[in-house]
């Protein structure tokens, strides 16, 4: 009970941090609207295609707009050494890596629910006909996204070259997690149900995210104190 | 000793290589369906599953430094993954010139080239990751938590990938491929000449860490004084 509420209180404090200055998640949105308006001058698809195209593209805006968000969640704390003042309270690291997680999630989820409309506009896609399938898929695979990215924003934090080594180490971990993503979020696109044969990538999801959760929870202490 | 350990090992490699080759090129017959360029199959098979090993003792060396805090397991972690890495690049590019041979094409994006490769950048991502540190001790618990990472992702990834798409020819291990039993002698006896050579190598890349740290520490005494 303690530990949640540690957590929460973690995330709450990242949270109101966030709102004040907003700069990760400015910075996130307007890449994302970037890349997106980019993505127009790459190819122009018909409907169709646009939808079976629907999933890799907007998980790629989601994966490199998301990278700007997740490097943010321990590098805020640099200045003023509040880091350092992190590690030493009386919590246990996995509560913290936990809060700083939910605090992320939110705000990828955030920067993700507003892409969603844009890009149906801007490529005249009606996209909500599975809608809660299709949020479930948000939730599940952001969350697979934020806990390895949470980890490795913890490891990279006090490093040279921190921007670069992120995404780099990251994307290759997130293999699994941003193929099931894609694939099912391209048949929830197209108004498709989730049948037995997508079914198999919305377990490789549950187990992505039960295995790397409880990974993270164990190995974040190594990490911060490291 | 540790010397004549190395250069006994090398020798036995370069020995067991040679018979090897002669057997390769000059006893065992062309394949029915692939002729001559079967024969890449030798290292392309071994040198996978020694990068495999690698990968496994990496896991094992990163535990065994989280838990004892001995760089002894940091130098042979980091050691074995640049062995595997290399090997892994044998792998790959072997598969690669059997493809354009056989399939035509140097790449294809089929489930097992994809892994390999995506196995390949997230080993890669370890020695960056080492490079980007310069404290030792921060160095070597970042990058055993990334390895132990690593490792966790590796199965997971092949098999995503591999429902993502498969269009290679059933592999010898759990698939429906078969081998004559006289070239799965010469893969076998293939596998051991390259993990020697795998060995010597670690050996020496473990030699040149400890030294390393000699130094680093020698270099640390000095500025104390």
């Amino acid at each position: 009970m303690n530990f949640l509420r540690q957590s929460l209180t973690i995330a709450a404090k990242d949270l109101r941090a966030e709102l004040r200055t907003k700069e990760a998640i400015q910075a996130s949105l307007s890449f994302a609207l970037v890349i997106l308006l980019l993505f127009s001058f790459s190819f122009d698809p018909s409907e169709d295609e646009m939808r079976a195209l629907s999933g890799g593209l907007l998980w790629i805006v989601f994966a490199f707009a998301g990278a700007l968000i997740l490097n943010r969640t321990f590098a805020r704390e640099i200045p003023n050494d509040c880091l350092d003042a992190l590690v030493a309270a009386p919590i246990a690291g996995a509560a913290l890596f936990l809060g700083k997680a939910l605090a992320s999630f939110i705000l990828l989820f955030v920067m993700e629910l507003v892409c969603f409309p844009v890009f149906g506009i801007f490529y005249n896609i009606g996209w909500t006909a599975q809608f809660w399938p299709l949020m479930l898929v948000l939730v599940l695979a952001t969350w697979g996204f934020t806990v390895i990215g949470t980890t490795f924003s913890a490891l990279t934090v006090n490093m040279r070259l921190r921007e670069i080594m992120l995404p780099l180490l990251v994307y290759p971990l997130m293999i699994p997690c941003l193929l099931a993503a894609i694939r099912l979020t391209s048949q929830l696109v197209a108004g498709q149900p989730l049948d037995p044969e997508v079914m198999v990538w919305m377990r490789l999801l549950v187990g992505f995210n039960i295995i790397f959760t409880s990974l993270a929870l164990v190995l974040v202490e190594s990490v911060l104190l490291g | 000793m540790r010397e004549k350990i190395i250069y006994g090992m090398a020798l036995l490699a370069a020995i067991l290589l040679a018979r090897n080759l002669h057997s390769t090129f000059l006893v065992l017959p062309d394949e029915a369906n692939q002729g001559m360029i079967y024969r890449i199959m030798f290292f392309h098979i071994p040198a996978a599953w020694t990068a495999l090993l690698g990968c496994a003792v990496a896991l094992v060396a990163s535990v065994m430094f989280l838990i004892t805090k001995n760089f002894r397991y940091d130098a042979l972690a980091v050691a074995v993954t640049e062995v595997g890495l290399a090997f892994l690049a044998v792998n790959i590019v072997t598969g690669s010139i059997w493809g354009r041979i056989i399939w035509g094409i140097w790449w294809t994006w089929d489930a097992r080239l994809t892994s390999a490769f995506a196995c390949w950048l997230l080993y890669f991502g370890y020695l960056m990751l080492r490079g980007a540190i310069d404290e030792p001790t921060r160095r070597a618990t970042l990058a055993a938590v990334f390895s132990i990472f690593a490792f966790a992702d590796v199965p997971i990834v092949i098999f995503s990938i591999k429902w993502w798409r498969t269009q290679h020819p059933q592999p010898v291990f759990w698939g429906g491929g078969s081998m004559d039993s006289a070239m799965w002698l010469t893969t076998m006896l293939n596998w051991v000449a390259l993990m020697l050579v795998g060995a010597v190598f670690l050996l020496v890349r473990l030699r040149q860490e400890e030294a390393q740290r000699e130094i680093d520490s020698m270099r640390r005494m000095v500025h104390a004084i």
